[in-house]
């Protein structure tokens, strides 16, 4: 009987649990240097593409730091959504992930260490964006004739992860639904509109009122206000941090019922 | 269609603790029953095999034991608590299915996260080497042949010391030797006192691993016993010959279990003793010609075993080529 647990130590903890996913997670993400580094490039080729060239934008600081908050946020979004969220589509298809549902870990651990290995990559993707707006834009203007705080830099980078949280909610909801084929289309049809009326690719001072309104009651555009704001310090709307958590609260919730109704895919 | 149960074994001298039941349990996916109130009780220090043929059941009885599944109704407990409480599982051991390793993660780096959900797991230099995987610690699964795969799941069912080990047809599609190395190890987790609960397709296996076997066949239990009484009953031959006499006179031999005739005259029948059957056919001077016994397979037994009913006479009326 000597190798037959005969003595009861303590099972692990939760954090214990939490750290023991996010390394495997991170370290399988690793492993494939393809899928790190096209989403890693992915906003800073939108920063170099769109922004860069456009001289009206570059030359004002605050029209430039609008602008890179803008595709900073698009770049967590797209990433939450898709690597992260519907990622779990292709999970659940993979007998391995049936297996991680049968060690002694609640539903609690894996999703945390989700969630913390996309803000990781995500936090990867931000700082060539950063960089590359410093060195090619007029951003630093605001900070360097002291009308901006450098501090907004750092705080910037943790807002925008967790604006983003609502789209990682919102992907796992769509990935416990669907097979990872429909998943995709799903969230590509979600995705862009939501992208642009968010306005995160066109300022939304360029909407019709219309649009202006309609987008006011969206995530993406209570997103995109909150990450230009903690950046610029002008664009938030009195209603967008309650917007945001009222997202994450609903998008939370449907990504949890989400889970509970999942029961894997039919095996025999 | 209810299936009579075939042999019913008094469970009352099973005196050991259970550390797992399954009691009137149901589960149906969309039309389909999976499970029709099936009742099973795991004995502390048992090695118990589950056969039935694809569909039967076995895997969804698995999934609602290890936590995967919610029963429809009926309860089931593991370690007396629900299996979907993860405490519940902490004593368990189960193995993915076939191929089913994360493709980038090294060996070394897959047993370390596996053994960090259990409180007191074996030292994960020490299983590689108890399953002879040390020298490939630090490649990643992905790399591994087919049978070395199967050696680290079954390596990462026993990494947490489990008091009751769930395997799914842990070696289908390995080789002869592979097969063996697993069975030792599985003989000695058995030895030092530990629960065995295994599925699998093949007779074999589950002699060399069990203690006691328990059929099922649409989603409810329709035969439990020791390995010996669930052998006898499914070692059957088939006796041929060509006859006058129509099929049905055979039925009425007392070890037969069905008789038919097929279409080029050559008249089967199923017996659980060819030898008592082949004296009756000479003792009642019965004219016949072309005699060949055979063995029947585990298959053959198995549909005989499974789809004991009045069906049967037809599903064997096969050429004994």
């Amino acid at each position: 009987m000597t190798t037959l647990a005969h003595r009861t130590p303590a099972p692990p903890t939760q954090a214990a649990l939490l750290k023991a996913h996010t390394k495997a997670q991170v370290l399988e993400q690793l492993r494939i240097p393809v899928a790190v580094i096209s989403s890693t490039v992915f906003p800073t080729l939108a920063l170099l593409f769109f922004v860069i060239p456009q001289e009206t934008v570059t030359s004002n600081p605050i029209t430039a730091l609008t602008a890179i908050a803008q595709l900073a946020l698009f770049g967590v979004m797209s990433s939450f959504l898709f690597n992260y969220g519907i990622g779990i589509a292709e999970e659940r298809a993979n007998p391995w992930n049936s297996y991680l549902r049968t060690l002694p870990a609640g539903p609690v651990p894996p999703t945390i260490a989700r969630a913390l290995t996309a803000m990781m990559f995500a936090f990867f993707a931000l700082i060539p964006v950063l960089i590359l707006g410093g060195l090619m834009t007029s951003a630093p203007e605001a900070f360097t004739n002291g009308d901006l705080s450098w501090g907004r830099i750092p705080l910037s980078v943790v807002v925008w992860l967790f604006c983003g949280l609502p789209f990682l909610a919102l992907g796992l909801f769509i990935g416990y639904l669907c097979t990872s084929k429909v998943a995709i289309a799903v969230t590509q049809v979600v995705f862009f509109p939501m992208a642009f009326a968010g306005g995160m690719m066109l300022p939304p001072i360029m909407f019709p009122d219309w649009l202006n309104t309609f987008s006011l009651f969206l995530p993406s555009r209570a997103a995109r206000d909150i990450a230009v704001q903690v950046l610029s310090g002008q664009g938030m709307h009195a209603s967008s941090i309650l917007c945001l958590v009222a997202w994450t609260v609903v998008l939370g919730a449907l990504a949890l019922w989400a889970n509970r109704r999942d029961q894997g895919r039919r095996f025999r | 269609m209810k299936v009579p149960a075939l042999i019913a074994v008094p469970t009352a001298q099973r005196t050991t603790a259970v550390l797992a039941s399954v009691t009137n349990a149901t589960k149906s996916f969309g039309n389909t029953t999976a499970l029709s109130g099936i009742n099973l009780d795991i004995h502390s220090g048992e090695a118990l095999g589950l056969l039935g043929p694809n569909g039967a059941g076995k895997s969804t009885l698995i999934s609602l034991l290890t936590g995967l599944r919610r029963a429809d109704s009926g309860s089931v407990e593991l370690f007396g608590r629900s299996p979907l409480d993860p405490k519940a599982r902490l004593q368990l051991g189960t193995t993915p299915q076939a191929t089913s390793v994360p493709q980038t993660l090294k060996l070394r780096e897959t047993v370390d996260f596996v053994a960090s959900h259990y409180p007191d797991p074996v030292p994960t230099a020490e299983l590689l080497a108890d399953f002879g995987l040390s020298d490939m610690a630090e490649k990643q699964c992905g790399a591994l042949s087919g049978g070395q795969q199967r050696r680290l799941l079954v390596a990462l069912a026993l990494v947490g010391r489990p008091r009751l080990v769930v395997l799914d047809e842990p070696t289908t599609g390995l080789d002869v030797d592979a097969r063996e190395t697993l069975w030792q190890r599985l003989e000695e987790y058995r030895r030092r006192g530990g629960t065995l609960l295994i599925t699998s397709h093949y007779l074999e296996e589950i002699q060399a691993l069990a203690s006691r076997v328990v059929v099922i066949d649409r989603g409810t239990v329709i035969a439990d016993g020791s390995v010996d009484e669930i052998r006898s009953h499914v070692a059957i031959s088939k006796v041929s010959f060509k006859t006058q006499l129509p099929a049905s006179f055979f039925e009425s031999f007392p070890q037969a279990v069905s008789a038919a005739t097929s279409a080029k005259g050559i008249t089967t029948v199923v017996t659980q003793d060819a030898d008592a059957t082949v004296r009756q056919l000479v003792r009642e001077n019965i004219e016949f010609s072309g005699l060949e016994v055979h063995v029947a397979s585990l298959e053959e037994a198995f549909l005989a075993l499974t789809r004991h009913s009045s069906q049967a006479a037809t599903e064997t009326a096969k050429d004994p080529a």
